[in-house]
């Protein structure tokens, strides 16, 4: 079968460890514990396991997570056809059958009830019933569920419940330190490395006014899209407003203030 | 004209003839006479002169004593030479009318200034505007019997006249009118305060003077420069305004020896002119932004080294090589710096100063200083390329250190020593680098006193945190006199403290039934914002009539749609809000609920629980706030909730950490919080202000003052079509709760339903 293959990472995504979390991933899998990854938007959360699954061998599907899906959206559904109608797999049920791992991403946007279908998943019976279809998948040895949430987006609408958090190992991640993140500016963009610390210490000066009219600051893949735009030739200024300050604040003080910056770290 | 009249035979004959037409006998005149007269004669025209002599005459015969001719005699003509001669007959008439006034006195003083108030108002338009002004301010305070005669002199008039040069120094006209009409407004009867306050010498007279100068003033642009230092230098002093009588960077202080106050900073925090201009091509703002740096960089980098041991030149010497080793360090990091201190950096002209009779030092150091922030400096002294070289050997290794750089100015000093350095006249001539800070931080002594001990503290690259931002000024109305007093209340605003989120849990626990209620409600709001989206190849449910369609089109052969499903959109209610809580005192006291007892407190805490999880639901945008105050100069402002953040765990625990204390000074709350809302993009924004009393502070004994300034607060609110409403749960509220808030607000006298009836009211407030 064709499947696992498609959904393999062939070639090495660039990760950059911050620690030693890709051996403590590695020990999660070997006992395929759901994995839960926490962290402020464009921190490398996604990156990680994508690289994860390339390290391991194994396919990685992606489920990008938004209010309007259902739990069929997750599990499958009926298709209409010709002589009637066709069942279809959905993402986790594909996983669980070929022995992926299955990467929700931003699971908290996903409705309650979505995320009640994973608990059999979760636990020691790795199974996922399918209701409509009146069938109950054993998931693959290979199988493994990691999710992904912001904890500064939570809500009481949308918060995980204890019952779902407590399936899951979990990994914290921040944005990298100053040297490992201008390291991953030169690799992911190209830039030289001058510039990529220019980068990140204005992302330094933005972190530094959160919680004072800033929700997050500045994320790692702001400042890559900021580097990739200088790379194409945009000049480091134009490139800083557009890609770093203008997506984040609407504050006028704010604005200014990281603009300044901007204009005193490039002279 | 005729300059040389002095040497003319017939002079004494002339000056005879105008001392008779002047027709004054006092004995002092003839002290001055002749040198205003030759004055008079090469500015004013035969006519003109005709006109001075006769106007003195005037003031000579009004029976006011010699000072008001005096004063005439010797200010007229320069007067003249400013504003053309043809601007006598209006003066002329402004003082006539003050004659005829019983503010005869205020005369000389008029008269004594009026030279210096032309230079600042050169225009006889502007001069025309001044003259009005006075009349007016003097019909307005000189008080009357009866309404009939004029009995009373103007109290402040004659105070006024001394200040108006030093006024106009920093205000425009307008400005100035606006600060005469305040005083008018407020201290007509009172004629102490009313002189105190027309001296610059009361709180508010100062403030609204403050608030009427030009350029950028440093209580403006507190939020942006806190955040500058925060987002740039990672420190979070105060930063304190001090009174500015002249511009460090203004151009004339370049010149003058008269040496403007510099910025510093002391355990208190950052010291700043309360207003700079824009200058030399940078915006006020930037100019902050320079002392900020600089001073930031001082913060990081000096440590302070024992005076004693040097002498004043060597210190000078020190303090001028370190504020250049902080300069480079500074660019390192933001080399866009440059641009801006290059432009205020004075850049002294080389050979300027005469060492023969003058103090060089400064100049010498001055140029040294510029040459070290400017490469293109051009100066040619050996000496000072030597140690420009010298200077970026020593920063080559990395930062040195204050000691390391001393060594270096030593050895300066000991190079380019003169015996004229230690002459009293001081070459100051673009020496004035006016956003550096005075260096006070570098020193310290041996005999400490108390304030130097301050200094002892370790240095500052670890200064605590200060949660406290400094406070935002606001103005309150004062009905009696029916005016704003600038800048009277200080807000302090903080993120509210975290407690315990599960508390919260906890009581809306006990609300599982009402929730559900709620949750019906709540629906009900929502079906007509929620819009069904048809034709979706790809969509959340079935759409049964297309699909069906397409079925029968594909088993008759035909392409069926795919675009079977359908799906939801929000369409969002485009209302933002603003939940204000009064955290007063009276928030502890306690009320029956069913069998027990709750405090006020605990039924706000699950009402505004239940509150913002149904607004939650909604999807409104929603703040919440909390405030309190204990005098005018501390009201405090506590985000519980931001716009957004969203209903969780850190929400929670901030909410069950709230607890009720001081007193209720709402209008300053409200104008705050408008503030935020204000900046919401939504088209329709509502302010719900939960209350349990009167506003009310300890510092103010009539009780109408506070309900007067909430009502006006109101009314500002509307200006910014902001649609504020109240929820009392004072029984008396009806006393004067619409008094403030018109038909707008809902008192609720059973508190204990309070959970319920928040939520209630606020859907129907926005069905
Ligand atoms: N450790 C890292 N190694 C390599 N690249 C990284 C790393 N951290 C961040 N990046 C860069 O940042 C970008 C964003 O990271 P990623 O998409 O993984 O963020 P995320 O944490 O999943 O964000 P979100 O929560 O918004 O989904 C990546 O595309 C990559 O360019
Ligand atoms: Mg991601």
């Amino acid at each position: 079968m064709s499947k696992p293959e498609q959904f393999k990472v062939h070639d090495e995504p660039f990760y950059q460890p911050q620690r030693n979390e890709v051996a403590l991933y590695e020990a999660a899998y070997a006992a395929r514990l759901p994995v839960m990854v926490k962290g402020p938007t464009g921190c490398g959360k996604s990156r990680f396991i994508e690289y994860m699954a390339w390290k391991l061998g194994k396919p990685l599907i992606t489920v990008a997570c938004n209010e309007d899906m259902t739990a069929s959206d997750l599990v499958g559904r009926y298709l209409l056809e010709a002589n009637g109608t066709r069942w279809l797999d959905g993402p986790l049920t594909t996983a669980a059958r070929i022995g992926a791992i299955c990467y929700l991403d931003e699971v908290v946007e996903a409705r309650q009830d979505t995320t009640v279908v994973i608990h059999p998943l979760t636990d020691h019976r790795r199974t996922l019933p399918l209701d409509k279809k009146g069938e109950l998948i054993h998931a693959h040895p290979d199988f493994q569920l990691v999710i992904s949430y912001n904890p500064g987006y939570q809500s009481l609408m949308k918060d995980l419940k204890q019952s779902t958090k407590q399936r899951f190992t979990a990994f914290e991640f921040d944005y990298p330190e100053a040297a490992l993140e201008a390291t991953i500016l030169v690799s992911e963009s190209g830039i030289d490395a001058t510039i990529a610390a220019q980068l990140v210490s204005i992302g330094a000066t933005a972190r530094r006014l959160k919680g004072h009219g800033l929700d997050e600051g500045i994320s790692t893949r702001l400042l890559v899209y900021a580097a990739t735009l200088i790379k194409g030739g945009v000049s480091a200024v134009d490139a800083c407003r557009m890609a770093l300050v203008r997506p984040i604040t609407d504050d006028r003080d704010i604005r200014d203030t990281l603009d300044h910056a901007i204009d005193a770290t490039f002279a | 004209m005729t300059t040389l009249a002095g040497n003319d035979d017939a002079w004494p004959e002339r000056l005879a003839a105008y001392r008779a037409q002047l027709d004054c006998r006092f004995p002092q005149i003839g002290e001055v006479f002749e040198a205003s007269l030759l004055d008079a004669l090469s500015v004013l025209s035969p006519a003109g002169v005709g006109a001075y002599l006769d106007t003195g005459r005037f003031l000579g015969g009004m029976g006011r004593g010699v000072e008001p001719v005096l004063a005439f005699l010797q200010e007229w003509p320069s007067i003249a030479r400013i504003l053309g001669e043809e601007a006598l007959p209006a003066i002329n008439d402004t003082l006539q009318l003050i004659w005829k006034s019983p503010n005869g006195k205020a005369i000389s003083p008029f008269l004594q200034t009026l030279a210096a108030v032309a230079r600042r108002l050169p225009e006889r338009a502007q001069m025309q505007r001044y003259l009005e002004l006075t009349l007016e301010l003097m019909e307005r305070t000189s008080s009357s019997i009866h309404g009939i005669h004029k009995t009373f002199a103007s109290p402040g008039l004659p105070d006024f006249f001394a200040q108006a040069p030093t006024l106009l120094g920093s205000l425009a006209i307008g400005g100035l009118r606006n600060w005469v009409d305040y005083g008018i407004r407020n201290y007509a009867n009172h004629p102490e305060r009313q002189r105190a306050y027309f001296r610059l010498q009361l709180a508010d007279s100062r403030a609204v003077f403050q608030r009427e100068r030009q350029g950028t003033l440093l209580v403006d642009q507190q939020r942006p420069l806190d955040l500058y230092l925060r987002a740039l230098w990672g420190d979070s002093a105060q930063l304190v305004p001090y009174a500015t009588a002249v511009d460090p960077a203004a151009d004339s202080p370049r010149t003058s020896p008269a040496l403007p106050a510099l910025p510093y900073y002391d355990a208190t925090g950052i010291r700043l002119p309360d207003v700079l201009d824009d200058a030399h091509g940078i915006s006020g703002v930037d100019r902050y932004r320079a002392s900020l740096a600089h001073i930031a960089g001082h913060r990081r980098w000096s440590t302070p080294l024992f005076a004693d041991n040097f002498s004043p030149m060597q210190r000078m010497a020190i303090e001028s090589f370190e504020d250049s080793r902080i300069e480079t360090l500074i660019l390192r990091r933001y080399p866009g710096l440059r641009r801006i201190f290059l432009a205020l950096h004075p850049r002294p002209v080389e050979g300027a100063c005469r060492p023969a009779t003058e103090s060089c030092l400064r100049h010498r150091l001055t140029m040294l200083s510029r040459a070290l922030l400017d490469p293109e400096h051009g100066y040619q002294d050996a000496s000072l390329r030597e140690f420009v070289a010298r200077f970026a050997q020593t920063m080559a290794q990395g930062e040195a250190s204050s000691e390391e750089i001393a060594t270096l100015a030593l050895a300066y000093v000991a190079r380019t020593r003169r015996q004229s350095d230690q002459l009293a006249n001081v070459h100051f001539t673009d020496t004035v680098i006016g956003y550096r800070d005075d260096n006070r931080h570098l020193w310290r002594f041996h005999e400490l006193s108390d304030d130097e001990e301050m200094f002892e503290q370790p240095p500052t690259t670890a200064t605590p945190e200060v949660d406290r931002l400094p406070p935002r000024h606001y103005p309150e109305w004062d009905y009696q006199s029916q005016s704003y007093r600038p800048d009277w209340v200080s807000v302090y605003e903080s993120l509210h403290p975290s407690g315990e989120a599960a508390t919260i849990d906890r009581l809306l626990e006990k609300h599982t039934a009402l929730a559900r209620r709620l949750k019906r409600l709540l629906d009900l709001l929502r079906p007509q914002d929620r819009v069904r989206i048809r034709y979706q190849e790809d969509g959340s449910e079935l759409d049964l009539d297309i699909a069906i369609r397409s079925l029968i089109d594909f088993k008759s052969g035909a392409t069926p749609d795919p675009r079977i499903n359908l799906s939801h959109r929000t369409n969002g209610r485009n209302l933002a809000v603003l939940l204000l809580l009064d955290l007063s005192e009276s928030l502890a006291d306690k009320v029956s609920v069913g069998d027990g007892e709750q405090t006020v407190l605990e039924l706000s805490q699950e009402a505004v629980s239940l509150l913002a999880w149904s607004i939650e639901q909604l999807g409104d945008p929603l703040a919440i706030a909390g405030f309190h105050s204990d005098t005018r100069h501390d009201v405090r402002y506590f985000h519980l909730k931001g716009y957004s953040e969203r209903w969780g765990d850190p929400v929670k625990g901030r909410l069950a950490a709230m607890q009720a204390g001081y007193s209720t000074r709402m209008g300053a709350a409200m104008r705050h919080a408008a503030h935020y809302l204000a900046a919401q993009p939504a088209e329709k924004k509502l302010m719900l202000i939960l209350t349990d009393g009167r506003p009310s502070d300890v510092d103010v004994q009539d009780e109408r003052l506070l309900i007067e300034d909430a009502r006006k607060a109101v009314g500002e609110l509307d200006q910014q079509r902001i649609f504020s409403y109240c929820i009392s749960l004072d029984r008396r509220a009806d006393e004067y709760v619409s008094d403030i808030f018109g038909g707008r607000y809902a008192v609720i006298d059973r508190v204990d339903r309070l959970p319920e009836r928040l939520p209630e009211l606020f859907m129907a407030l926005t069905r």
